[in-house]
């Protein structure tokens, strides 16, 4: 188990020593060593600190626990959506039924409802990317965290996966707003094309 | 020429909530015979076993994308291959309109979108349908 040290410690040791090495002569080299050694002991224990279990945390708990929440998240919208559909298809049968003005009145007003629901869609792809992008953090700081408890510093995190040139360039989910072009531009493209 | 509301349309999407709400957007516009697809795989599957008058798919799906299916069917060789294609994704960059564009896609529809979007799309692929 890591000692909590304070800053204090760590400075009481550094000025003995520069104390030490100032007498010259009237201090012993094993007084200086001992010394040194314990605020080795220090950074390495701070270093490990730093790196367990706070740290494996994030790689352990945190991210797994936000992907499964977004998880659900998904599968819930999906059952409401589910149950707001189910309850449209009967009022949309109960609409034909009535007919007329009243049944194309009710009709238009499902239609709205069909339309809004699309909302599921679109916020599950969202979301699978945020879960994609915390899996990516995730990587990074479970190399971050090996390279800190072997203690290679500056050892670098795995390069980011080389995105394949072909189609999985082209899908990239729902753009936020001004990230992609509208409906009118893409009918515009394809009567230019 | 007046198009038939009795041909085969095929669905494909891999969230269920949208296939329902496809389906029903064409239940309203008249047309019952609606088949559903959760990916490319499956559903080139179908279209090589039944006539399709169109075929309405997203793009991002796995394990076969919308656009490698629309370059099956467009390249099979078969009599399915002209078979009318509406791309309906969340992919809304220029460069993805080109893409499907080249592969054949006769529309294209950005998500989310309205009903009257669909059926504006399903005139100007496949004629007059009311």
């Amino acid at each position: 188990m890591s000692h909590a040290y304070k800053k204090d410690d760590v400075l009481k040791i550094i000025n003995s020593v520069i104390e030490k090495v100032g007498k010259g002569g009237d201090t012993s080299k094993d007084s200086i060593y001992r010394e040194l050694s314990e605020l080795q002991t220090i950074i390495q224990e701070t270093r490990q600190g730093m790196a367990v279990p706070e740290a494996s945390d994030i790689t352990d708990t945190h991210i797994p626990v936000a992907t499964d929440e977004l998880d659900a998240v998904i599968e819930s919208t999906a059952e409401a959506t589910g149950a707001i559909m189910d309850a449209c298809e009967m009022i949309e049968e109960r609409a034909a039924q009535i007919g007329g003005e009243q049944g194309d009145a009710i009709s238009a007003q499902i239609t709205k409802i069909y339309e809004a629901c699309s909302f599921q869609d679109i916020t599950g792809q969202r979301i699978t990317k945020v879960v994609g992008a915390l899996k990516s953090i995730e990587i990074k700081v479970g190399a971050l965290m090996g390279a800190l408890e072997q203690g290679t510093q500056g050892q670098a995190a795995p390069a980011e996966p080389v995105k394949d040139e072909g189609e999985a360039s082209l899908l990239n989910g729902p753009q936020l707003p001004g990230g992609g072009i509208s409906q009118a531009d893409i009918d515009k493209l394809l009567e230019d094309f | 020429m007046a198009v038939n509301k009795d041909m085969n349309v095929l669905i494909v999407d891999d969230y269920n909530t949208m296939l329902r709400i496809i389906k029903n957007l064409l239940k309203q516009l008249g047309f019952a015979n609606v088949d559903e697809a959760m990916d490319g795989q499956q559903a080139f599957k179908k279209v090589q076993e039944k006539k399709y008058g169109l075929i309405i798919s997203d793009w991002n799906m796995e394990p076969m994308t919308g656009l490698e299916l629309l370059q099956a069917v467009r390249g099979s060789g078969e009599s399915f291959a002209k078979t009318p294609f509406i791309m309906v994704t969340a992919e809304s960059k220029t460069e993805n309109v080109i893409a499907a564009k080249k592969a054949g896609v006769d529309n294209y529809i950005v998500k989310p979108f309205n009903a009257e979007t669909l059926k504006t799309k399903m005139v100007s692929v496949i004629g007059e349908f009311e």
